[in-house]
């Protein structure tokens, strides 16, 4: 075997580790903090903070941060809170996701591409800006620190409509034309035809309201001052700024344990609809 | 009973008319194939006749009864689709009962009239299978079960044949003509496939530009043509067409003397089917082979004709032609067509 050969075989090997180098690289920088926040509630407290860091608990303290965490702050109200939210957003936006994006793909509409542009526009408001104008009206309805404040702004979903739009449009109109000769009502064919046609980008829109609700910050903290109806997101931020104490950052990396725990389960569980229905939306977009 | 009436039936498409003033009726039990171009409004008009799509204007009666307004579901007619439209996530068996499902049949009832269905078509080992797991004619068949479980006045079938391979193709058609002779029902089928439509109609209807060109019998339409239209788009290979004025100069004086003599003054072209063009043993017609297209059977060969169109001629396939090539051709004047300036046919005197 000659050198230019030789050259030639192993280059491809090459370029195979030096590509895996470069993501593993990527994939530490992204999983440190994770794996910081861990590994951090189950350390002593002065260990936390400590220069250089441990990356290993060098006192490990068991799970008594987990328990200062729950004497702290009434931790399983805001599981419970934030459970709440996230599942009631995640099974409205996926339902009124798929009727807006059935009508706006299969059903001739007055206006209706006008409409689709307007709904998916609102996609370029940052939230921040629309905080105001959300509260003044929950306040007119009286919704100021109930669960309807917190929930019923996050019903409606521009980016589900605009995904579920793009999947429905792929559905073939002739299985909507059969239901119909076949004598499925309309409802019928959305719920029985259409509908399980849609899972796996039901299942990504699912997981992608579900880590963005649950992690929703902003609103929840503007629209409930109660402490009984605070979520996770706004509730650690009592162990990191206390009044009238020192942060208590082994309880806030437990309570942020907890609080991710949830997150990476769901993923997990659904990670083979979540990066096929992404690709297909990609693709299909 | 299954009859249907089309009375002045049009469609628009915002400012596209595809269909135009349609009147036709197809009689109880009768197997009727709508074939013509792309376009043409073949499937609109089988959308329309099922209630799938709405008319702009006129009338749909089936038994009589003006169902222009009722629903595609309670029209009494099942269609099948060009692209099988099975539901994916359903079962062979689900597909089939899924009518019966939505209509409030009683589960136990549902079964029975699938498998008797399945069982005239040859299904019951694939009920349990999905759509996925089925080959193209199996799909077809699910598809065709799924409408006869609806026990329909009519089937309605949207170039049901047109994702099959040639030689399914043919099982395929047979096995259509055996089921309507078992179930007795009206049939209309659309297709551009003229093989299918010759030999699945009772009647042919030719649509072109959203109008009806000609309807009648398959053996009518190909021997007696209405207009240049249909005589060119019934037969394979094309009729051939040739302006009179030409045939004295071709040296072809005794054809352009039958023509004269059959169709009157008023001919200005004739058709001839090329099984009809023939090699001669001598004669003044002669022309240069271009191509030949051997089929075992038969032999199609293409002669230089009188303008950009070649001639078409058939013979057996023991006929050998060389390209390039000049052979001296004869023509059968028995099944000749005239056709007047507006390309409309002429009647024999």
């Amino acid at each position: 075997m000659n050198r230019s050969s030789r050259e030639k075989s192993r280059s491809p090997l090459a370029r195979q580790w030096l590509g895996t180098l470069i993501v593993a690289a990527f994939a530490l920088a992204f999983a440190f903090p994770v794996y910081f926040m861990v590994s951090s509630a189950f350390k002593a407290e002065n260990e936390i903070l400590a220069i250089p860091i441990h990356l290993v608990p060098y006192e490990f303290a068991g799970l008594e941060e987990f328990r200062r965490a729950m004497e702290i702050a009434p931790l399983g109200n805001y599981v419970w809170n934030s459970a709440l939210v996230s599942f009631v957003n995640v099974v409205c936006t996926l339902l009124l996701s798929a009727m807006a994006g059935y009508g706006f793909a299969k059903f001739d509409l007055p206006f209706k591409n006008f409409l689709f542009f307007f709904v998916i526009s609102t996609m370029m408001i940052p939230q921040q800006i629309l905080v105001v104008p959300l509260f003044v009206e929950i306040k007119y309805f009286g919704w100021v620190n109930t669960y309807w404040g917190l929930i019923v702004p996050g019903l409606m979903n521009a980016f589900g409509v605009f995904m579920m739009r793009q999947f429905i449009a792929e559905v073939p109109n002739e299985i909507i034309e059969a239901g119909r000769a076949d004598g499925a009502s309309e409802v019928q064919i959305f719920v029985i035809l259409v509908l399980p046609l849609l899972l796996p980008a039901l299942a990504s829109l699912a997981i992608i309201i579900f880590i963005w609700s649950w992690g929703n910050f902003l609103w929840p903290l503007v629209a409930v001052t109660n402490e009984k109806l605070a979520v996770l997101a706004v509730g650690i931020t009592n162990y990191t700024q206390p009044y009238q104490r020192q942060p208590m950052w082994g309880a806030a990396m437990a309570a942020a344990t907890l609080t991710t725990l949830p997150v990476l389960i769901v993923f997990l569980a659904f990670q083979r609809h979540f990066v096929k229905g992404i690709t297909a939306a990609a693709i299909k977009g | 009973m299954g009859s249907i009436e089309l009375k002045s039936v049009s469609k628009r498409f915002s400012t596209f008319e595809a269909i135009r003033s349609i009147e036709l009726k197809v009689e109880d039990r009768e197997r009727v194939v709508f074939v013509g171009p792309s376009g043409c409004g073949k499937s609109t008009l089988l959308r329309l006749i099922c209630g799938i799509d709405d008319v702009t204007e006129g009338r749909i009666l089936i038994d009589g009864v003006d169902v222009t307004a009722v629903g595609s579901a309670k029209r009494g007619v099942a269609m099948v689709f060009q692209n099988y439209a099975l539901y994916p996530h359903m079962t062979a068996e689900q597909n089939m009962a899924f009518s019966l499902r939505v209509g409030g049949v009683p589960k136990g009832e549902r079964k029975e009239i699938v498998r008797s269905v399945a069982a005239i078509l040859q299904l019951e080992h694939l009920l349990h299978r999905y759509p996925k797991q089925l080959s193209g004619g199996q799909r077809q068949r699910v598809a065709i079960g799924r409408a006869m479980v609806r026990r329909p006045k009519a089937f309605l079938f949207d170039e049901p044949l047109s994702n099959l391979d040639a030689a399914l193709r043919v099982d395929m058609r047979l096995e259509i003509i055996r089921l309507h002779e078992q179930l007795k029902t009206t049939m209309i089928y659309v297709t551009h496939d003229q093989a299918e439509a010759m030999t699945l109609a009772d009647r042919i209807v030719v649509l072109n530009h959203g109008n009806i060109e000609q309807v009648d019998t398959p053996r009518n339409i190909y021997h007696h043509p209405a207009n240049t239209f249909v005589a060119r788009f019934i037969g394979s290979p094309r009729i051939n067409l040739i302006e009179v004025d030409r045939l004295a100069t071709a040296g072809l004086d005794e054809l352009l003397t039958v023509a004269a003599r059959a169709f009157g003054p008023k001919v200005k072209s004739v058709g001839i089917r090329p099984e009809m063009l023939q090699l001669g043993e001598s004669g003044p017609f002669s022309r240069y082979c271009r191509n030949v297209e051997y089929f075992g059977s038969e032999t199609i060969a293409y002669f230089e004709g009188f303008d950009e169109a070649l001639l078409a001629a058939k013979a057996t396939g023991e006929t050998h032609f060389q390209p390039g090539q000049a052979y001296t051709l004869s023509i059968d004047t028995s099944g000749l067509v005239g056709f007047d300036a507006n390309g409309n046919a002429l009647l024999a005197r």
